[in-house]
């Protein structure tokens, strides 16, 4: 359901931030919605509590990382739910970070038991030998048209790619799915690894998102002043990235 | 006990001589070399004495030295006083102390099992669990989790005279002390409040969505739910205790979160002995501590450091900034700054739980290794700012006066040691 945007404004929901909100994931919300709003675009923030159905008419929907005991009971509600499946099929863009990476897949594993996921991308996850924590880098898939990813993973879990998922990064710092690939990607639905504020050090998959919901290409919208987060990028990427 | 002897004596020269070489305060290195000479070290040196510990993500350092004061009026008291949280640092401080019959101990939150263990306390206090540096720490529900089973164990203690028994003061408005702390046999609840709630949304015993009105709340899905507390705060100026106790409290500390600190410093030195009246004068000197809260003054500008670790922290931060100004003066600037090395957690994504809007109004500087993080997280929220590269850039960009300045750790000492180690 692309935003008609002569009548429209864009909505944003952000899913179960009571649950999965574990590190400064509403800063995706906020960047999203300054970007649009830089656009001259309207925005709607819809924070959906875990007890309160998840709306089908979102253009946006923000799924965060979780503790394990909230991300399991978020996996469940969820699917219960059925709103976020019912959205995407209608066309809304998905960004999922950090465990919500694993929520939006097939299935995922807590302790020794394995939890169906909304099934948006196709992937499932497993536990890792290790927790992966720190500073990721990845180059983009070029179909995308986006500079380097970058940001900061905290994760147990390893994600494994079916067919009808595309990774989103060729990982270059760090671990990201299973030290290859970083991430994944379908239609409209991305998700990644990187936690809490991804999008504040990737300005640039953000709007990817906003065209994704507005259904322009990523081209046509117009720059906005990215000083400050192209700074920072600059001195993230010359901290970690081998010279 | 010769080992013991020896390693205690280790312990202090150790210190003496990293303080005298400049290489640090000594709370540290001693221990470290007295724990490897006598590993059983702390056990041995809290034997006979009475033990408090102090544990929680957000103000132990403040509670330790308040329930310190407290307990001043029956002696001298030990007290690892400059944040040394871990074994190493309380075995230092029991080794300075040889004649101190108490003693007042900080825990990091990850070490309550051990140190509950080997000093055998007759008092453990349990401020409040938020999400804090989760690159190196443990998830907070998991930490009260833990809590909870090493708390579970004092219920093996009933063949200890009741002298000797652990007593917990809990803080009743955190669910996640509250349900780590009812697996305690003796338990006394303190309102020692909450400002910070976002990581207590979930029922930590059945996962059900937490009902909360005004202070109280409770579990829909279980019986948890807010205890009775037997001490809380009756108004800004007044700590209200049992048996009627109304016992007026004035601090020289800053902010709502002091003076929840000084009701839970006050019912733990009452489990003491000591009566509220005899201990209340004594939380009133405490000015500062290892320079938080400290004011300094440097070329004209009267500068107040404010130390804030995680969100929760930050939220006390704001509320301590001063906000009233001299008629027609503009409120004082205040400087950000922060680091993310390894003690201050290398992930900066905590920036954004935290609600940077009531600054605005103030002048705001940010500066700090992760000052570019902290520009973007205040462009997002609509707070103007100015990015300096350095503490004495800041000092020069504002004009005779005050400022405020918060910081997380290595970016206060670095501003801390700019001062001359301010105190």
């Amino acid at each position: 359901m692309p935003t008609d945007r002569s009548d429209s404004h864009l909505r944003i929901v952000w899913v179960y931030p009571d649950l999965l909100s574990t590190y400064g994931d509403r800063g995706n919300l906020h960047i999203l919605a300054r970007r649009a709003q830089a656009r001259g675009i309207d925005v709607e923030m819809i924070p959906i509590a875990y007890d309160e159905p998840i709306p089908r008419g979102g253009d946006i929907y923000l799924v965060g990382g979780g503790e394990d005991r909230p991300q399991t009971l978020a996996a469940q509600r969820m699917r219960a739910d059925g709103g976020l499946s019912a959205a995407v099929a209608n066309g809304a863009a998905v960004l999922a970070v950090c465990a919500g990476i694993q929520l939006i897949g097939e299935y995922f594993h807590i302790d020794d038991k394995q939890i169906a996921g909304a099934g948006l991308l196709d992937l499932r996850s497993d536990r890792g030998d290790s927790r992966a924590v720190g500073e990721l880098v990845g180059e983009v898939d070029p179909r995308l048209g986006l500079p380097l990813l970058t940001g900061f993973e905290n994760h147990g879990g390893r994600c494994h790619l079916g067919p009808a998922a595309n990774p989103l990064a060729k990982v270059l710092v760090g671990v990201g799915n299973d030290g290859a690939t970083e991430g994944a990607w379908a239609g409209r639905v991305v998700g990644t690894y990187l936690h809490g504020p991804a999008l504040s050090r990737n300005p640039a998959l953000a709007d990817l998102v906003l065209s994704w919901a507005l259904d322009v290409p990523l081209s046509a919208l117009p720059p906005i002043d990215d000083t400050w987060p192209e700074k920072l990028r600059a001195e993230r990427l010359a901290a970690v990235l081998p010279r | 006990m010769v080992r013991a002897q020896l390693a205690t004596a280790l312990v202090r020269t150790a210190a003496r001589l990293s303080r005298m070489t400049g290489r640090g305060d000594g709370s540290v290195i001693g221990g470290r070399i007295g724990l490897a000479v006598e590993p059983r070290l702390l056990t041995v040196l809290a034997r006979g004495r009475q033990v408090a510990l102090v544990s929680g993500t957000n103000g132990k350092t403040t509670t330790t030295r308040l329930l310190t004061a407290a307990l001043g009026p029956l002696g001298p008291v030990a007290s690892n006083s400059y944040g040394a949280n871990m074994p190493t640092g309380h075995t230092t401080a029991l080794a300075q102390s040889p004649n101190a019959e108490r003693a007042v101990l900080e825990v990091d939150e990850h070490y309550l099992r051990t140190v509950l263990a080997e000093t055998r306390p007759r008092v453990v206090c349990l401020l409040n669990l938020s999400r804090d540096q989760l690159d190196r720490a443990m998830e907070v529900g998991m930490l009260a989790d833990r809590w909870r089973e090493v708390l579970g164990v004092l219920r093996q203690q009933t063949d200890l005279p009741p002298g000797e028994q652990t007593h917990v003061v809990a803080n009743a408005d955190d669910p996640l002390v509250t349900w780590a702390a009812s697996a305690a046999p003796r338990v006394t609840w303190v309102a020692a409040g909450q400002r910070w709630q976002e990581d207590s949304w979930v029922c930590p015993q059945c996962g059900a969505h937490l009902k909360r009105e005004g202070v109280d709340w409770a579990c829909p899905g279980c019986d948890l739910r807010r205890p009775e507390p037997s001490w809380w705060l009756a108004d800004d100026d007044t700590v209200a205790g049992p048996d009627g106790i109304r016992q007026p409290v004035t601090l020289q500390l800053p902010g709502r979160v002091n003076r929840s600190n000084a009701v839970t410093a006050l019912a733990a030195a009452a489990l003491f002995g000591v009566r509220p009246a005899d201990a209340a004068p004594r939380l009133a000197e405490v000015a500062s501590i290892a320079g938080r809260y400290a004011t300094v003054e440097r070329d004209g500008r009267t500068i107040r450091l404010l130390l804030a670790k995680n969100p929760a922290g930050w939220l006390e931060a704001f509320d301590m900034v001063d906000r009233v100004s001299p008629a027609g003066a503009a409120p004082p600037p205040v400087l950000l700054s922060i680091n993310a090395r390894v003690v201050d957690g290398l992930d900066t994504s905590w920036l954004y739980d935290v609600d940077y809007a009531s600054l605005r109004g103030h002048r705001v500087l940010v500066t700090g290794d992760r000052r570019f993080d902290l520009a973007v997280r205040l462009e997002i929220n609509e707070v103007p700012f100015e990015v300096v590269d350095a503490f004495t850039d800041a000092l020069a960009a504002v004009p005779p006066g005050r400022l405020e300045v918060i910081a997380n750790y290595t970016a206060f000492q670095d501003i801390r040691a700019e001062l001359g180690r301010a105190n």
